[in-house]
């Protein structure tokens, strides 16, 4: 498949491994995190971590929107779907995440609630143009790549007076989550959870731009690799992050140049500022209430907003008692540090969030690694 | 002879099923005659009684059933009612028996455009005959509106084990040879390339076929072949789990060595599936001892239905029973069950 064949090229692979074999320094480890669940798919799927030595651990982020989505948020859209009147729209992977009492909105949906699965934003608006008797409610999540889609179905349900139609709105931020991770107890003061540098956002970068991680490595001075998606993409970004640790710079280089500039998607940044604002404070599994993490709906798209028209009232639910989904998403514990990993806890009954999606660490684990669990317990 | 006083003509230009023609009377009987009878025709059928009325040879039969569901009914390559022929063929022929005859059930939702259901059932008379497998016996009931999705067909089918064969999914043994039959994924992505709520076209077909007289050309070549199955639902990687789990092995393959075509991996890629999951109806995989592989890729590549036929991997001992693929990029993974469903009813 062109364009995308030359990303995954076997032969290419082995000699940027090779690359990355010579030039890491045997007398040092280095702790990466890679931040996104695209990228934490990718390592899985292509079985990167083979192709690199012992001293270079990937540590996987929480760059899973579903898998940072709090109980409480799950509940308010399960009550929101057995509402008789609504039809709730969401995107597939949310459907299996559990919410409180083992619940989910797959479950509801066997019990009679009119849960859809939609593909993009714009599906949804289209099923609320066809239900004129319905109340239509897209769940909406997703870091700064899934919102402008979400801005311009909001811009369109009122430039038609859709009154039937409202998003529940979940969506978060990239650097107030990487912020909280930098600012943890453990990596900052404690150090007892080493981190060497971050590859960066494929595509929430190509929205943001790659301007906004030059913070990151200027205050916390960590490097930053801005990587696309494809195998070959993260490890190039590896050896990157490798050279520019050999050499102690922080810096933020962009290997996915061929979609992300500095500035990135100014179009897509404008609609998102007319239809969103800051939230003060949002809850998110694994890292409590982070500040100015999320958006909300502005006053003049309000009507539309389903937090308003349904008086949602946010609800606090604890996870879990022996899940470490927090821990896991901190990149303090790894999934088969967990008690509950597959056994109590697989991806066909997930307990907690990273069992849910294909790009959580502990789905990931499971489906594609979980032979290397016992490669170790051999050694 | 006809049983019953002809009514008006079905209009199976503009007419809809409706409960009478479920109920047990006239319009009932006269579909099935009209329809059903003369699509399927063949001397068991006309025998008109409650069952089908046969003499078999002695020797080890395997029997086998099948439901179809599949949305939307007609796809490019087939339909619900080839389809229905095809999967319970195979499942018979998975086995090394040869088929004998087939049984079909169908459970029609009122409202079902006439013209649809002849289409479905001539497709279907049309399979049976090319498969050289008579419908021997059959059964029509009519659901009220909101009570089932426009037609689900049962099929039942039986065969006849030639002597000497013993192919069953718990006979793989760490060494033995995996192959496939030709490419992975092309029924369930022309499947959903035909869902409107995935809003994408392809010049792919499905693969429906009936694979008995593949089957019967490598049985006959290679007599000692372990196991045989179809692919269908959850795909390559669904089977190879099954037969690992049957057999207590482990399984290793090759991702460059799958034969996958460029449109299935382009599909997959725009829609997050992984062609490993995706569905196939005219595909086989097949586990022999190692040393007798090449004879039998050969007899595959020389049928039609196995031109692209392959040999992917191999048996591994291993206590955990995982299904692990060395990927094309160098590394390893497992390939493991289907967690829920990848998208509802492609089969």
């Amino acid at each position: 498949m062109k364009y995308i064949d030359e990303y995954r090229d076997g032969a290419l692979a082995k000699k940027i491994a090779a690359s990355i074999k010579a030039e890491a320094d045997p007398g040092r480890d280095y702790a990466l995190m890679e931040f996104c669940g695209g990228h934490t798919h990718a390592i899985s799927r292509y079985g990167i971590e083979d192709l690199l030595p012992a001293n270079v651990r990937m540590i996987h982020g929480p760059g899973c929107p579903v898998c940072v989505l709090p109980i409480g948020r799950v509940d308010n859209a399960i009550e929101l779907a057995r509402r008789p009147e609504v039809v709730l729209c969401t995107y597939g992977d949310l459907l299996r995440v559990p919410g409180s009492k083992r619940s989910s909105l797959l479950k509801v949906k066997a019990e009679g609630a009119d849960v859809r699965m939609v593909y993009s934003a714009a599906d949804s608006l289209k099923v609320a143009a066809e239900h004129p008797d319905k109340q239509v409610v897209f769940f909406a999540i997703g870091f700064e790549t899934t919102t402008p889609p979400t801005a311009l179905v909001l811009k369109q349900a009122k430039a038609l007076n859709l009154c039937n139609f409202s998003v529940f709105c979940n969506h978060v931020l990239t650097p107030s989550a990487v912020r909280t991770i930098l600012e943890s107890p453990e990596v900052r003061e404690l150090g007892t959870v080493p981190l060497d540098g971050f590859i960066g956002p494929a595509h929430v970068s190509t929205v943001i731009g790659s301007r906004p991680y030059e913070y990151f490595a200027e205050e916390y001075q960590k490097p930053v690799v801005i990587a696309g998606f494809e195998p070959l993409d993260v490890l190039q970004a590896i050896l990157m992050l490798v050279r520019q640790l050999n050499e102690g710079r922080y810096e933020v280089e962009n290997e996915f140049s061929r979609a992300v500039t500095p500035e990135g998607n100014r179009k897509a940044q404008a609609v998102v500022a007319e239809v969103f604002e800051l939230r003060r404070l949002f809850e998110w599994r694994g890292l409590g209430m982070v500040p100015y993490s999320a958006l909300r709906i502005k006053e003049p798209f309000a009507q539309w907003d389903a937090e308003r028209r349904f008086d949602i009232q946010p609800l606090s639910v604890p996870d879990v008692k022996a899940c470490e989904c927090g821990a896991i998403l901190r990149g303090l514990k790894k999934p088969a540090d967990c008690r509950l990993f597959g056994k109590a806890c697989t991806p066909e009954s997930p307990m907690g969030s990273c069992m849910v999606s294909a790009e959580g660490a502990c789905a990931a684990f499971w489906t594609y690694g979980r032979f290397r669990q016992y490669q170790q317990d051999k050694r | 002879m006809t049983l019953t006083r002809k009514g008006p003509a079905i209009d199976f230009t503009n007419g809809r099923v409706d409960m009478t023609h479920g109920g047990g009377g006239r319009a009932m009987a006269q579909l099935v005659e009209e329809l059903f009878v003369a699509a399927f025709d063949n001397d068991m059928l006309r025998q008109r009684n409650d069952q089908a009325s046969f003499t078999v040879e002695a020797g080890r039969m395997v029997m086998t059933t099948d439901g179809y569901v599949i949305s939307p009914m007609f796809f490019p390559g087939g339909d619900i009612g080839s389809l229905a022929v095809h999967g319970t063929v195979n499942d018979v022929a998975m086995a090394g028996a040869v088929p004998i005859a087939l049984s079909a059930s169908f459970i029609i939702e009122e409202g079902l455009p006439l013209a649809d259901l002849k289409r479905i059932v001539q497709s279907m008379a049309a399979a049976s005959k090319e498969a050289g497998v008579p419908i021997v016996t059959g059964d029509t009931k009519v659901v009220e509106k909101g009570k089932g999705d426009g037609l689900f067909i049962s099929t039942t089918g039986i065969g006849r084990v030639p002597v000497g064969l013993d192919i069953s999914g718990d006979k793989a043994r760490a060494g033995d040879a995996i192959l496939v039959s030709g490419t992975m994924g092309d029924h369930g992505v022309a499947v959903m390339s035909q869902r409107e709520s995935l809003g994408f076209e392809t010049t792919l077909k499905s693969d429906s076929a009936a694979l008995h007289r593949l089957v019967a050309e490598m049985v006959a070549a290679v007599p000692s072949i372990h196991c045989l199955r179809d692919p269908t639902r959850g795909g390559l990687a669904a089977t190879l789990n099954e037969m690992a789990t049957q057999s207590g092995v482990g399984m290793m393959i090759y991702e460059a060595k799958i034969p996958v075509r460029p449109e299935v991996h382009g599909a997959c890629e725009l829609l997050g599936l992984d062609p490993l999951y995706v569905a196939n109806e005219g595909k086989l995989i097949a586990i022999c001892p190692a040393d007798q592989a090449e004879a039998l890729l050969a007899v595959m590549r020389a049928h039609p239905l196995g031109a692209d036929a392959a040999i992917i991997g191999e048996v591994i001992p291993d206590d955990h029973q995982f299904v692990q693929m060395e990927t094309a990029f160098g590394g390893k993974r497992v390939v493991d069950w289907l967690a829920g469903e990848q998208l509802p009813r492609i089969c």
